[in-house]
């Protein structure tokens, strides 16, 4: 089954998120950070979209608006033909348990003070009326699933290692059997060895249980490998999305290209030999993003147009999608 | 018992001074919860004609110990002793006089000097000092814990939902209370005391209309910080409600401050109550109460045990509920924790 065929699960439109910068006793709006300026994309069913860009540059705060974690400034975000962005708080509450979230820190993630067996259980008890042992059973087949031993399920977190712990998070997150997972870096608190593990696990459990990620990352060699399609953003602004083997092989916005030559080749010989695209200067700021193209002023192809005109959303080959004037 | 639970009862532990003070306060408490059986004008246990009688908890009336009247009986009476001592035995309190027992047998005018009667001699209406200090030691310390319970209960309440929710809420509760507590406490006391009888219950509504503020800073800031936090992000991911993620999630990581306050607002509790009682508006004239005490013992300067007795009392007890604040506190620090 291709992509096309499959269902549209969740629809983003538009997305944009503002955070105000306030002044002064009567706190008086003086700007605002923009985070997210205006995301739009769709994941099909049981699909993988990753969504790529240097730390700053809005990728997890796209998740959170998603999840309606923050409320969006504007933009629509329909989930299974409903739009999240309008309907009432415990409708909302109630859409819960078919979207969840893996969050970036497992550490953080999870409450100290609770153990295994309840953090992972507490969804269940929010939203099933499961009996006390039925819970248990569940929970335990949940941690086996994950890949826990189910008699851990009286420990607290910090008995745990990093791995273990996002284990934990995950078992949390399909408690619920949820349909789609926002992965927020759910790899990147964790060591290098534990890594392959967990995105392994999230890969088994996709195919067990037929789930829809949206994976937020900004290791460009662990999206390649989990991701179908990939969606690049540079300051609050999606710049190329395509399919992971035509963004790997033929990457058109320059600053795929420049993301893409930072990746290091195994072999030091090439490694050597090849031509790197380095990018000068920083990050402009989000609350005064440069007009026209964002990334206009570190571009090093960029043209009297790119600073004026915004770049439209251009499909340039068969589901390859990219913003820019001289593409 | 978790493990930091453990650690911190065991740094109480070993903090020697608020150890001992939390169980010589106790021992006095408990002692002074039993008022009724240590310092009494009835006896704890009468045996006539083989019948086992308990005065404090049944009204007997004189005639059934053949006198003459049918009210009940004055224990105290000679008249009635020896009705009594001649078919059976009385065994008496530690104490013979309650808080309102009057002994009109004085050496001198009331106030008397202390006598082997009257320990710590009498009042200016010739009322035994330790029977009032008991009783009054008892009202003191309940008054503190119910108004301390509550005003914590409210406190806590209001600081979660200003810190969870934020915004608007916050600021605006945030005035109100800045504007509350400018309000002058004891002023309106004061003024409230004269338009009701203030009984125990009335002064502790009024007290607490202005107590619960205490807690409200800490335990806000305690959420502002708390409602950040990515495991409490995860539970709103969930889907579960406000009230479950303030109570199972936040809640907990404010428990520590409050801990740590809550011997202090006791105290503090305990000296308004006095401080109210001293100056004639606290509770209904002829109640146990320390703060009268000392009054008396101001107007009666020539009587010096009023006042030194007066006086003792509440400085042991607010040193021991200091010195027990004081070892919570610390025993909760985190510092030691580590």
């Amino acid at each position: 089954m291709t992509l096309k065929e499959r269902n549209v699960l969740l629809e983003v439109k538009e997305l944009v998120k503002h955070f105000p910068i306030t002044r002064g006793v009567f706190r008086r709006e003086v700007g605002s950070v923009k985070a997210v300026d205006g995301i739009s994309f769709d994941i099909h069913d049981r699909e993988t979209l990753g969504l790529v860009g240097e730390s700053g540059c809005g990728k997890s705060t796209a998740g959170r608006v998603i999840l309606q974690l923050l409320p969006a400034t504007s933009g629509n975000v329909i989930f299974k033909g409903r739009d999240l962005t309008s309907i009432t708080k415990e409708e909302l509450r109630k859409q819960r348990p078919q979207m969840q979230m893996i969050f970036q820190d497992p550490q953080d993630s999870l409450n100290p003070r609770m153990t295994v067996g309840s953090i992972v259980g507490e969804p269940l008890m929010e939203h099933q009326s499961l009996k006390t042992k039925e819970r248990h059973e569940r929970v335990e087949q949940l941690l086996n699933s994950v890949g826990l031993n189910p008699k851990f399920t009286n420990r607290y977190p910090h008995e745990f290692s990093g791995g273990q712990r996002q284990r934990i998070g995950i078992a949390r997150a399909l408690a619920l059997s949820p349909d789609l997972i926002i992965c927020d870096e759910p790899i990147a608190a964790l060591d290098v060895s534990i890594q392959a593990q967990v995105i392994n696990l999230l890969e088994d459990l996709q195919e067990e249980y037929g789930l829809t990620y949206l994976f937020i990352s900004h290791d460009l060699s662990m999206i390649r490998h989990i991701a179908d399609r990939v969606a690049v953003m540079y300051l609050g602004r999606i710049v190329e999305l395509a399919s992971s083997q035509s963004l790997y092989k033929t990457p058109l916005h320059p600053y795929t290209q420049a993301l893409l030559s930072a990746v290091p080749i195994h072999d030091p010989k090439q490694e050597r030999k090849r031509n790197r695209t380095i990018l000068e200067g920083d990050v402009p700021s989000p609350s005064n993003p440069p007009s026209g193209c964002h990334f206009s002023t570190r571009c090093p192809k960029a043209e009297a147009k790119c600073f004026k005109e915004p770049p439209g959303w251009r499909e340039v080959s068969k589901g390859h999608q990219v913003a820019c004037h001289i593409v | 018992m978790s493990p930091i639970t453990l650690r911190r009862f065991q740094h109480f532990k070993a903090n020697r001074r608020g150890f001992w003070s939390l169980w010589i306060f106790l021992g006095i408490f408990f002692i002074s919860i039993f008022a009724e059986g240590v310092a009494n004008d009835k006896p704890l246990l009468v045996i006539f004609e083989g019948r086992l009688i308990f005065p404090i908890f049944e009204t007997i009336s004189e005639t059934e110990f053949g006198g003459e009247f049918a009210t009940e009986a004055e224990y105290r009476d000679e008249f009635v002793r020896e009705l009594i001592e001649n078919k059976g035995k009385i065994y008496w309190p530690l104490i013979r006089y309650s808080y309102d027992t009057i002994n009109y047998d004085l050496p001198a005018a009331a106030p008397s000097y202390p006598t082997t009667e009257n320990l710590l001699g009498t009042d200016d209406q010739g009322r035994d000092v330790v029977a009032r200090l008991i009783y009054g030691f008892r009202i003191s310390v309940l008054f503190g814990l119910v108004l301390t319970i509550l005003s914590s209960i409210i406190g806590v309440a209001a600081g979660a939902v200003q810190g969870y929710f934020g915004g608007r809420v916050d600021i605006l509760g945030q005035r109100f209370i800045e504007i509350w507590s400018g309000l002058p406490v004891l002023f309106l006391l004061i003024i409230l005391s004269s338009f009701v009888e203030p009984n125990f219950w009335w002064l502790l509504i009024i007290m607490l209309l202005f107590s619960w503020m205490g807690l409200v800073g800490v335990v806000r800031a305690e959420f502002l910080r708390g409602r950040n936090l990515e495991y409490v992000r995860a539970a709103r991911a969930l889907g579960l409600r406000h009230s479950t993620i303030m109570m199972r999630h936040i809640l907990p990581n404010a428990m520590v401050a409050t801990m740590t306050f809550m011997p202090f607002i006791l105290s503090g509790s305990i000296t308004t109550l006095t401080a109210l009682d001293f100056l004639g508006f606290g509770l209904p004239p002829g109640s146990p109460s320390l703060g009268e005490l000392l009054a008396q013992g101001k107007a009666n300067l020539h009587a010096p045990w009023l006042g030194i007795a007066g006086f003792s009392v509440i400085a042991l007890q607010l040193s021991l509920l200091v010195f027990i604040g004081e070892a919570v506190r610390d025993a909760f620090d985190p510092r030691h924790n580590t």
